[in-house]
């Protein structure tokens, strides 16, 4: 045989090959397809094909397995099981930026499924080599690498720490300054998902010098970017006083409220959350929110989205209100009631109705002022009903208890009490007629306004143990009015009357 | 003999006559007797009733004395205790208009400004008001950039297809199909194929930039302006015309700090209020109410500390 034939049989190989992989590629985009490539043994094909000596074939073939690794576990862990893990650490340090990007895929798609791939990864020290990745000139290669690392710290606080003792923040941080948008927003995710675990990691990033350039970023008008960059903000300020200070001194405020009037719903519930966890952690925080118009824009936002949107605004208005009356005051004056309790009726959802009666419980403690404006909104009887239904969840049960017992406690718009003395339950029954009993003493319309719309009755018939408190109650009540009127709107009083007619001899002379 | 015979036989006629001559007097014996004991017994019932009369006379003079006497001791002593009510009275209507005055400028000097409140609220209603326009301004001008956008990619999407599809320009010789001979005026797409340059064989791609808009005008403002809790003298004053007292003794005076005295400074109730506090800390800080769930998370925590602490000292031991 020809030298040419002996090539041409190697040629013809070497086509079948890059052939097969290509089309493995290729298939691996369909779900549908992998449970046939995995039944037909794809991954012990696939990972010679890793060593081959074209590097087309290699490319492609980590390609296709990041494809299958990606979808889901089962086939993860076949990656890792079967031992290719450190054949692409070692590649990958060496290999062009094709092979990098997809090297760095396949890391990722084994470290996203769960703690111990990831914690397999890390043990091949695959570490050292993503952040060596990171200071590749290719955009492509930093944002696979620097994908990969956010999976892998997105677990637990110690894949994060190990993420961190590699050296990865300030690189990170480097990345986000760079100018291609899909590097900043996997940067940004990357910094978020290392900060959420502890303080200490949040601490990390911080030091890196991260603050001021995710709160340039706020600016930018991709959503996408604007997302992970809330979202980073809000991991950072979350854990501790000083960091959420430390994020307010990069003078995001007032422009993370132009964020709230985004058109992308998750950049409104982002930029919500990182407000939210501002304001939960001191007064002075609080007030700078308030002072900055938070409060108004927040409430705005709420009104302009649904469901679980909305839920990272309703627990700031909570978090604002419990810190101090002047605030919560400020929160009524900026119109949160009415939208609060529109929440409260509208949505389906348990966890937010728990969540918009915990705010409102807190806005209505203080002050008779404060429980008078949220009473006049109607929200008492929704917040009674959902109380005493039996489809609500036990936590909104318990929220909305807290709230009624807390207004109630306070509350001196007597109009509104009314409806509670005919379908409320007696523990709460009792606050409701200790209301009455400190009010009524004192003023004369609020008693005939009592009497004429039948409170009085109503009174009367409540049963109460002599000697407890509602007993009391009842007769400090009763003590406002002359003695005839309270014998006529007593139980009874009817029949007793009757009786009188029957045992009554007319006088006969 | 003989009168002692006829005495005895008289006798008896005189004992009888004896007998009947005293028993007449006895039929009024009886009477004059019980006449004598009613006027005697009157009598004597005059005397003694005399003798009480008098008595009683004596005996209310010396009781009005007495009641006189005790009456006006009674009498001063109530007049002592209402003068002393009065004075008290007085004495704590006054303390209380001190009280009354004292507790007001404390609480405004020192804890709460009513006026200032109001003001605040007042300037926190008014941001919100400017921040809602300013948001809704924003909001109108991001819409208007998308649909300028939008309407600028639409033209350019028009333009590429004429420039793409020039040759369905009409001729002299043969009318286009957007020229029919039918119509009054050639279709408006005939003009734009007019206009259009066709396209050469290489199309060089331009590559677009993404230009960031910075809306300035919110970018560079600081607002951190919440209030300080010590209130700072005014930096220069013009000076007062007229016998009044040195500036600085006047502003010393003024915003001398209080130093109350550890009665005043401590409320009663302070351990009812503390434990207010810190169940009202606790409703905010948990969002989960669920007792069994708290116990589990305080047993987390406590166990993930001791955890942490065992690493740290691995840790140490091993960079040792």
């Amino acid at each position: 045989m020809s030298q040419r034939q002996v090539l041409q049989v190697f040629e013809q190989y070497q086509k079948a090959r890059t052939q097969f992989v290509q089309m493995v590629a290729e298939l691996a985009t369909r779900p549908q397809n992998i449970e046939t490539l995995q039944n037909a043994g794809v991954m012990s094909l696939l990972r010679p094909l890793l060593l081959d000596v074209v590097p087309t074939i290699q490319q492609t073939a980590a390609l296709a397995l990041g494809r299958l690794a990606n979808y889901n576990d089962d086939l993860a862990e076949a990656v890792v099981k079967g031992d290719i893990l450190p054949q692409l650490v070692y590649s990958l340090a060496e290999q062009n930026r094709f092979y990098k990007k997809a090297a760095a895929f396949v890391l990722r798609a084994v470290g996203k499924h769960s703690p111990q791939l990831a914690q397999a990864i890390v043990d091949c020290g695959a570490l050292d080599t993503l952040v060596i990745c990171l200071e590749d000139f290719d955009p492509g290669v930093k944002e696979a690498a620097a994908w990969a690392l956010g999976y892998i710290a997105r677990h637990n606080a110690e894949l994060s720490q190990a993420v961190v003792d590699a050296g990865a923040v300030p690189l990170l941080v480097l990345c986000i300054q760079e100018p291609e948008i899909a590097l900043k927003r996997i940067a940004a995710s990357a910094l978020s998902d290392i900060s959420k675990h502890s303080p200490e990691l949040a601490q990390t990033v911080v030091d890196a010098g991260a603050i001021a350039h995710l709160a340039q970023m706020i600016l930018n008008p991709d959503s996408k970017l604007k997302r992970q960059v809330l979202s980073a903000l809000s991991q950072i300020a979350k854990h501790s006083v000083d960091l959420a200070e430390m994020v307010v001194e990069a003078e995001i405020f007032p422009v993370v409220l132009t964020c709230l009037k985004d058109k992308d719903e998750y950049v409104k519930k982002n930029a919500s959350t990182l407000i939210r966890e501002i304001a939960k952690h001191t007064p002075e925080l609080s007030q700078l929110i308030v002072n900055a118009g938070g409060v108004a824009a927040v409430i705005d936002c709420i009104g302009s989205c649904k469901g679980n949107i909305r839920l990272p605004g309703i627990m700031m208005l909570g978090y604002v209100a419990a810190h101090s009356e002047n605030l919560a005051m400020a929160v009524i004056i900026s119109k949160g009631v009415p939208q609060l309790s529109v929440c409260l009726s509208e949505e389906p959802e348990d966890h937010i109705k728990a969540a918009a009666a915990w705010a409102l419980g807190q806005i209505g403690r203080h002050t008779p002022e404060h429980a008078r404006a949220v009473a006049v909104t109607n929200t008492l009887p929704v917040l009674l009903s959902l109380y005493m239904s039996t489809e609500s969840s036990e936590d909104l049960q318990v929220k909305s208890k807290k709230a009624i017992k807390s207004i109630l406690q306070k509350c001196t718009y007597l109009p509104a009490l009314e409806p509670f003395l005919y379908d409320a339950p007696p523990n709460i029954l009792k606050h409701v007629v200790g209301q009455f009993s400190k009010v009524l003493p004192h003023d004369s319309k609020a008693r005939r306004l009592f009497v004429t719309s039948g409170g009085l009755k109503k009174v009367q018939e409540i049963k109460a143990e002599p000697g407890s408190l509602l007993q009391e109650y009842i007769n400090s009540i009763n003590n406002c009015y002359p003695e005839e009127i309270v014998r006529y709107y007593s139980p009874g009083y009817s029949d007793t009357l009757l009786q009188r007619v029957d045992s009554y001899q007319p006088l006969t002379h | 003999m003989a009168t002692l015979v006829r005495l005895q036989a008289r006798s008896k006629f005189v004992a009888q006559q004896y007998y009947f001559r005293n028993s007449v007097v006895d039929i009024f014996r009886k009477k004059e007797y019980d006449a004598a004991v009613k006027i005697q017994s009157w009598f004597r019932g005059c005397q003694v009733r005399a003798y009480i009369r008098n008595l009683h006379r004596v005996a209310t003079i010396i009781q009005k004395w007495w009641r006189s006497y005790s009456g006006r001791q009674e009498y001063q002593l109530i007049v002592k205790f209402a003068s002393c009510a009065m004075k008290m009275n007085l004495y704590n209507a006054m303390a209380v208009r001190i009280q009354r005055r004292w507790r007001g400028y404390r609480i405004r000097k020192y804890c709460f400004n009513y006026f200032y409140l109001k003001e605040y609220l007042k300037a926190v209603s008014e941001t919100n008001d400017a921040i809602r326009e300013a948001l809704e301004e924003f909001a109108e001008m991001k819409e208007r950039e998308e649909k300028k956008a939008d309407l600028e990619r639409e033209e350019k999407k028009r333009d590429y297809q004429a420039r793409k599809t020039h040759y369905l320009l009409s001729t002299k010789q043969i009318p286009g199909i957007y020229n029919s001979p039918f119509r009054k005026d050639p279709d408006p797409w005939e003009l734009r194929l007019q206009k259009a340059k066709p396209l050469t064989y290489q199309r060089s791609k331009v590559k677009q930039k993404r230009c960031i808009s910075l809306s300035s005008w919110l970018a560079c403002t600081s607002a951190r302006s919440f209030p300080r809790s010590e209130i700072l003298p005014p930096i220069d004053r013009k000076q007062c015309q007229g016998p009044f007292r040195d500036i600085t003794e006047v502003l010393e005076q003024r915003y001398k700090p209080l130093e109350p005295t550890l009665w005043v400074a401590e409320p009663i109730s302070e351990l009812k209020v503390a434990r207010e506090e810190f169940r009202r800390q606790e409703w905010m800080r948990d969002v989960n109410d669920n007792m069994i769930s708290k116990l589990y998370y305080h047993h987390l925590i406590s166990s993930q500390s001791t955890e942490n602490y065992i690493q740290k000292l691995d840790k140490l031991s091993k960079e040792k």
